[in-house]
């Protein structure tokens, strides 16, 4: 079965991160390829998003379609990366994402079959 | 089939009938058909059939057999569109020969954690105990609707999610089984000292009962499992003195400890102190362990308070929680005195404002220490904040009488 895991970021977080020694935000970033290269055989796609900063928002259930600058919700939690996965079922994409060494809140999505 | 012949309330007795079958026929039925919703829908028709039929008719004599065939009709004739179901169905007689730990895996899925707790509740005891969606309601006190729409969306969830129907191993047992124990033990709490109508309410600490035998037998090595269950036994041993003979609810130091049942009290003990040997403690054993130093003691007088202060400060260490530091504090008052337990309990007064018996405790501390007015005033915010009638009547009481 077929998941999206969407990974979030939280303003703590980045604040740690950017907060860490080199050599430390070095080791943070070997954990997440450790993770990746472990579960490589699961992983079907997906990517790092660039910063919230650089995300545009068009909302279309207005008369004209409205762009705004940011991510379509304001707030402390922001997508930060999705993979794509394909597991047994719910269970095995828990195991992996509880091992999940980066940022703090992963969402888990089955994908519509 | 059940075991208990004594007779009594033909109501408890179908109850008791309905909860050794219905979940066996569920876990049967999921197996042969392969789909956890149609099959719990197949076993809530059968249930709803016999709750109409055995009363008026009698309990058959082969209740499984009696359930599988109305579950069974019922399904050739509402999976017509899902053929493969239909078939697998049409083919299969009662009894089907059961597979070890079926009803364990229904109970699993039941409590997964990826439902919210209310359904895995509401889940747990249609599909594992027989309880209709109108008797979940009236032991919650919520409207049939709310049960029926968490039960649906739960169903929902199992099959577009991906939740599988299977026993977890390894490091995810333990944390799995801690959630199943969440859930039986919501129950006892609810049935025990709920708002919910009498029977609904004795239901729910029956349920609750039999849900942990079946989890002990099954998972013997379990000391958490073993340590839950001594708590409902010792809990349900002592209910003889809870009530007075016009129902109103009687305090532990006022209680006549002769009307409690300490035959299932020393069996309730003996089954912790096998548990404990594991040298696993856990929450549940420690609260049974608490619950027991009561029951153990003759008299009130008799309590051993150092012994529950010291399983209190065990159980903060495993499981910190404002409420258990409240429970800590009312020890306190019988090993250090009122002035240090009013202490302990004002530490807790932010997170425990709305709760009642936070007043209530504070209310017989400013007692004792002669602050009579203060004490008033607490009592009347818990009376405020319970919906319970049996605690309402003892609040009054004091409101009226101190």
């Amino acid at each position: 079965m077929k998941y999206v895991l969407l990974f979030v970021d939280t303003e703590q977080f980045s604040a740690d991160l950017e907060a860490m020694t080199p050599d430390d935000r070095a080791r943070a970033f070997a954990k997440v390829d450790a993770w990746m290269a472990e579960h490589r055989h699961l992983i079907r796609g997906g990517s790092k998003l660039q910063d919230a900063h650089t995300a545009t928002t068009v909302r279309l259930d207005a008369p004209e379609p409205i762009v705004t600058d940011g991510p379509f919700v304001e707030g402390k939690e922001v997508v930060s990366g999705y993979l794509e996965v394909d597991v047994a079922d719910l269970d095995e994409a828990l195991r992996m994402v509880r091992t999940w060494p980066g940022c703090p809140v992963v969402e888990i999505r089955p994908l519509e079959s | 089939m059940t075991t208990d012949a004594a007779g009594g309330d033909p109501h408890d007795e179908l109850a008791r009938v309905v909860r050794e079958h219905a979940g066996r026929l569920a876990a049967a039925l999921v197996r042969l058909i392969g789909d956890f919703s149609a099959a719990e829908d197949l076993v809530q028709d059968a249930v709803v059939a016999a709750l109409q039929r055995w009363p008026v008719d009698g309990i058959p004599d082969r209740p499984d057999a009696w359930l599988f065939t109305v579950a069974r009709r019922r399904g050739l004739d509402v999976l017509r569109r899902e053929t493969r179901y239909r078939e697998k169905l049409a083919q299969v007689q009662w009894p089907v020969p059961p597979e070890p730990d079926e009803r364990l895996r229904l109970i699993f899925t039941c409590c997964h954690p990826a439902l919210p707790r209310s359904a895995q509740v509401a889940l747990t005891l249609r599909v594992v105990c027989g309880l209709t969606t109108a008797q979940i309601a009236r032991a919650f006190l919520v409207p049939e609707t709310t049960v029926a729409q968490r039960i649906s969306r739960a169903k929902r969830k199992i099959a577009d999610a991906g939740i599988p129907y299977r026993l977890p191993s390894g490091p995810e047992l333990a944390d799995r089984v801690g959630e199943v124990l969440t859930v039986v033990y919501l129950m006892l709490n609810e049935g025990y000292l709920s708002s919910g109508g009498e029977v609904a309410s004795q239901r729910l600490v029956d349920d609750a009962e039999w849900l942990a035998a079946l989890l002990h037998e099954l998972l013997p090595d379990e000391p958490e499992v073993a340590g839950l269950l001594a708590l409902i036994r010792l809990h349900r041993a002592r209910s003889g003195g809870r009530f007075d003979a016009g129902g109103g609810l009687v305090l532990l130091a006022d209680q006549d400890r002769a009307r409690w049942d300490h035959a299932a009290i020393a069996d309730a003990v003996a089954l912790l102190t096998r548990a404990a040997r594991r040298g696993r403690p856990g929450p549940y054993q420690l609260q049974a362990a608490i619950v027991a130093c009561h029951a153990e003691a003759p008299r009130w007088e008799d309590t051993d308070w150092e012994q529950i202060v010291l399983l209190y400060d065990m159980l903060l260490h495993l499981a910190p929680s404002p409420v258990t530091r409240l429970h800590r504090a009312v020890a306190l008052r019988y090993t250090a005195g009122p002035a240090a337990a009013l202490a302990a309990v004002e530490e807790v007064s932010g997170r425990l404002d709305g709760y009642h018996l936070f007043h209530a405790t504070r209310a017989g501390l400013l007692r004792d220490l002669g602050h009579a007015a203060e004490a008033r005033e607490a009592d009347a915010r818990a009376l405020e904040l319970t919906q319970n009638p049996a605690e309402q009547a003892i609040l009054h009481d004091r409101l009226h009488w101190t």
